[in-house]
Order: C-alpha cells, then sequence, then structure tokens
C-alpha cells in the first residue's frame, strides 16, 4: 500500500511542523498549571488533566469556573461548550480516517486545533499522518509544559505580569495567517470572527466560537464548489 | 469522589465524546463538493472566533486589554516573518511591557 510507504514520512513531516507550535503550546501550558494551582487543584490533579483532556481552552474554561467559585457541573458544561469546535472538526475530519466506527474515534482523539489546521489539506480532506505526528509532540509539549507550571509555578511570580496570557490567542493569530491563504478563506474568518463577537454579549463561552463555523458557509457560493470540484479532479 | 476526580474525568468524557462523533458518524467515504468545499473554510471561521473571543472579550463584554496590543504585535510578526514562536514572544513580551508601565 502507497499509505503504508510514507506514512512513517508523514508522521514525521507532522512532527517537524508541530514543533513551533508545541514550543507555544509548552509556554500556554505552564500558565495552565499556575492557575490551576491557584484555583486550587493539586500538582497532580492539574498534571493528570493536561494528560488526559489535553484540550487548552476547555482546561482554562473549566478551572475559570472553578476559580470563580462554580460548580463542577458548570465547569464540565463549559468544557464542552468550549470543545463543541472540535464537532465541526471532527465532521470535517471524518471521511479522511479510515477502519470501523471505534477505530475512526480513537484517531479522532488527537484532533487538537493547530495539528487539525496543518493536516487540512487544499481539498477539504486530511492527511491524519501529519495529525498524529504533529498531535504527538504538541502532547509531549503540553503534558511537561503542565507539569513545570504545576510544581514550579511559584518560582515564576504573576503570570499575568509575564503576559502568558496573550501566548494563547497569539498562537491561533499564527494560525489563522496561514490558514488565511485564499480571499475566499479571510471572507469566512471574518464573517466567523464577527459572528462571535456579535454573540459574546448573550451565549455562555464557547457557543460564540461554535456558532462562527457558520462564516464557512461561504464554501456554498457558486465558485467555490467549481473550484472544489476542480481540487478533487486535480487529485485524482 | 473528590471534586477534582469528577472535575478531570468529566472534561476527558465530554472532550472525547465530542472528539469521536464526527469520525463515528461520517467516516470513511467520500462526501460531496458542496460538503468538502465549507469544511475547507472551517478552519479560518473558527480561528477567527477564537482570537477575538479570546483577544476583544473579557466574559461577556467587549474589551481591550494589554493583552490585545500584545496580540495584535505577535500577529505582525507571524504576518511578516512566518514564525510561530516569534509571534508568540513577541505577544508575551510587549503585554508584559505595557503591564510594566
Amino acid at each position: 500500500m502507497a499509505e503504508t510507504a510514507t506514512a512513517r514520512d508523514r508522521f514525521w513531516e507532522g512532527f517537524r511542523l508541530g514543533v513551533p507550535f508545541a514550543i507555544a503550546g509548552f509556554l500556554v501550558a505552564v500558565s495552565f498549571g499556575v492557575v490551576a494551582r491557584e484555583a486550587g487543584l493539586s500538582a497532580l490533579a492539574a498534571i493528570v488533566m493536561s494528560a488526559v483532556v489535553y484540550a487548552g481552552s476547555a482546561q482554562f474554561a473549566a478551572i475559570a469556573i472553578i476559580a470563580a467559585g462554580g460548580g463542577v457541573g458548570a465547569a464540565v458544561g463549559a468544557a464542552a461548550l468550549m470543545n463543541s469546535r472540535f464537532l465541526p472538526m471532527g465532521v470535517a475530519l471524518a471521511p479522511s480516517l479510515p477502519g470501523r466506527a471505534l477505530w475512526r474515534a480513537a484517531q479522532g482523539q488527537t484532533v487538537v486545533d493547530a495539528s487539525w489546521a496543518l493536516a487540512a489539506r487544499e481539498d477539504g480532506t486530511f492527511d491524519r499522518w501529519v495529525l498524529f505526528g504533529s498531535s504527538s509532540i504538541q502532547y509531549l509539549t503540553w503534558s511537561s509544559g503542565t507539569i513545570l507550571g504545576a510544581l514550579g509555578g511559584g518560582a515564576l511570580g504573576d503570570t499575568d505580569k509575564l503576559g502568558l496570557d496573550a501566548i494563547y490567542p497569539a498562537f491561533f493569530v499564527a494560525l489563522l495567517i496561514a490558514e488565511a491563504r485564499s480571499r475566499r478563506a479571510r471572507g469566512a474568518a471574518a464573517l466567523g470572527a464577527l459572528i462571535a463577537l456579535a454573540l459574546v454579549p448573550f451565549a455562555p463561552a464557547g457557543v460564540p466560537v461554535l456558532v462562527a463555523s457558520l462564516g464557512a458557509l461561504l464554501g456554498l457560493t457558486n465558485r467555490a464548489q467549481a473550484e472544489a470540484r476542480e481540487a478533487r479532479e486535480a487529485r485524482g | 469522589m473528590s471534586t477534582a476526580v469528577i472535575l478531570i474525568g468529566g472534561c476527558a468524557l465530554v472532550t472525547a465524546a465530542i472528539k469521536a462523533a464526527g469520525p463515528i458518524l461520517l467516516g470513511g467515504r467520500e462526501l460531496p463538493t458542496h460538503f468538502t468545499s465549507v469544511v475547507s473554510l472551517l478552519a479560518p471561521a473558527l480561528l477567527a472566533a477564537l482570537v477575538v473571543t479570546q483577544t476583544l472579550a473579557d466574559g461577556k463584554e467587549l474589551a481591550v486589554g494589554d493583552h490585545t496590543a500584545g496580540v495584535v504585535a505577535g500577529g505582525l510578526v507571524a504576518w511578516r516573518t512566518g514564525s510561530i514562536i516569534g509571534c508568540v514572544v513577541v505577544a508575551a513580551a510587549v503585554t508584559a511591557g505595557l503591564r510594566a508601565l
């Protein structure tokens, strides 16, 4: 099979492409470890959370609610809403995953924002080995950064003073710039941003980002359709 | 069970279920072009929404802060140089600098 012959290469390609995101993710994870300790989690709990949840924005959302004195149910609900963007991402990825349903579900667990975006091809399909490679390196640094932040965070002092809260959104800006190559992609980005901002005052955290996926409906224009057909034919 | 166990277990379960849903329901077949051309625009739409909700909002209020300027500066670096690490380091440095003033 041609796919198996190059699978390893593509995995390492994904691993390499993931390095800058992994380094940025490491810094974010350090700040997560610190914030989780401040919210009252033990160092072990913070580390286990990063290792088994592995979804930065959801972890921050859940911890913010705990820190504000909210209940566990509300915290888990916020995490679910924050992660709801993985629903459309999973739908997008699904046709590119082979195997039975459970095996596809297992492969789908590797989705994180940067890896998903890196694995996306122009024609709407995904390179799953790039996804796996990129998520592997990011998982390593997400876990190790949390360990550092949870155990050694006290030495950093006030992480707000270090500007660590700017790292996570800056990380997404870099991804967005790499993604927004075509005019239509920039249109979808602008529409998504407008939808999200319009919903912020009314909707619970996470919902604005989920609904912003409607910006992708720009792909239903006649020209977008014609280009998608061309891309598919070119791929053969 | 302690609160932390329920918190972590709950977050892990909902995350896994959400990530599994699409691949379970829709896997292993080629979908029509109107689906794939929408899908190819999901990343910019979602990423832009993540950026603006994290930089232009504080809870349910639209607001800018020191980190907004930091993220803009980081974005300029990413745009001009393509460096992700440069982008996040500049974003943190500018934010920290403004807060030190």
